[in-house]
């Protein structure tokens, strides 16, 4: 089963998008080996050199680094995965928060109700 | 070298009829490619001209800096739009006719795929529905090693689950050298395994970009960048 990409976006991108989030949820641990290109690319069900570029580009902000011949691993700097946790979940809140705005919820309002909901949950 | 076709001023006609109108192209090594435009734009005659089965009117095309014929053969798989096979031949008599044709022919690449696809080898192509057919005769294609694959139209009569395997297949067996050229109406089945889309339309190459750069400047996938270019 290949990754889920969105057709508008550009695919390498969506490719960085996705390791990212695999590495922050520790699918891909710190200091572990990411699997081959080829690999990568037959799962995501992508083209070889649009996996390449997204790897290069991961590399390139140091979030991953490769080893000249055996291939390349994730990041051991544990403050760099948690600062991009943080981003990530700051993102999100973001564009939760303007739905919730759109939708003509105050601050207040969507703190309390997610306290209701999330006391719900615990039940 | 780091092209793998280049065309210069490539014009064809038949009789009155401009199919490629002077045509600059030219293709890079280690790439996946979709040749995409509407019916009667010029795909297959383009297709036909790199794989010698027409002669340009004017113009010239190189593979790997020849003129199409011999040479260019061992190179290049085609898979043309209609099957060429003699109906009453085996699997497997395919699979040994090619093996003698062509030196790169992979017999246990073909044998592999043939399984994975549930082919029976000994089955006659006489017996087979046009999507076993069509399935076949890329399994011949795609089990050569070449440096130019050349595929007109090649997933159109199959299932989606097939088109799936069919497309893993091409990104994983295809090494890092060849170029794969794609014909094909079925955009949004294929933009994610191609590194490049060419836009053809009256025998004109309308553009020719990365599928990325297209999505980034223009926020759209390229299957509809297509029906906008092209709306009738």
């Amino acid at each position: 089963m290949s990754w889920k990409l969105n057709p508008d976006r550009p695919v390498y991108v969506q490719l960085i998008e996705r390791i990212t989030t695999d590495i922050i949820a520790g699918i891909y641990p710190p200091g572990s080996k990411l699997p081959s290109v080829r690999d990568l690319a037959q799962t995501a069900g992508v083209n070889p050199n649009t996996m390449q570029k997204a790897l290069s580009e991961m590399e390139r902000t140091n979030l991953v680094y490769s080893q000249r011949t055996s291939g390349r691993f994730i990041t051991e700097d544990l403050s760099m995965i948690d600062d991009l946790k943080t981003e990530l979940a700051s993102e999100q809140i973001k564009e939760f928060l303007e739905k919730m705005e759109k939708i003509g919820l105050s601050k207040e309002d969507i703190i309390g109700l997610i306290n209701k909901v999330s006391e719900e949950e615990k039940k | 070298m780091s092209t793998i076709l280049d065309c210069r001023g490539l014009t064809k006609r038949y009789g009155n009829k401009l199919a490629l109108d002077h045509i600059d192209l030219s293709l890079d090594r280690g790439k996946i490619i979709g040749l995409l435009g509407p019916n009667g734009s010029g795909k297959t005659t383009l297709i036909k001209l790199l794989n010698g089965l027409l002669v340009p009117t004017e113009g010239e095309i190189f593979v790997d800096g020849k003129a199409p014929g011999v040479e260019t053969k061992r190179i290049v798989s085609y898979l043309p739009e209609r099957t060429y096979l003699n109906r009453w031949m085996r699997v497997s008599d395919l699979i040994s006719y090619f093996c003698d044709f062509y030196e790169d022919f992979d017999r246990s690449r073909a044998y592999d795929m043939l399984q994975k696809l549930n082919i029976n080898p000994n089955d006659r192509l006489s017996t087979m529905s046009k999507g076993t057919k069509e399935k076949v005769q890329l399994i011949l294609v795609m089990s050569r090693r070449a440096s130019l694959y050349c595929l007109d139209e090649p997933i159109a009569g199959v299932d989606p689950a097939a088109r799936d395997y069919i497309l893993s297949t091409i990104i994983n067996n295809y090494d890092e050298n060849a170029t794969i050229l794609i014909s094909t109406h079925l955009i949004s089945d294929v933009e994610n395994i191609l590194d490049d889309v060419i836009f053809i339309q009256n025998g004109h190459i309308r553009m020719q970009d990365s599928v990325d750069n297209i999505r980034m400047a223009k926020g759209v996938s390229v299957d509809s960048l297509f029906r906008e270019v092209f709306k009738c």
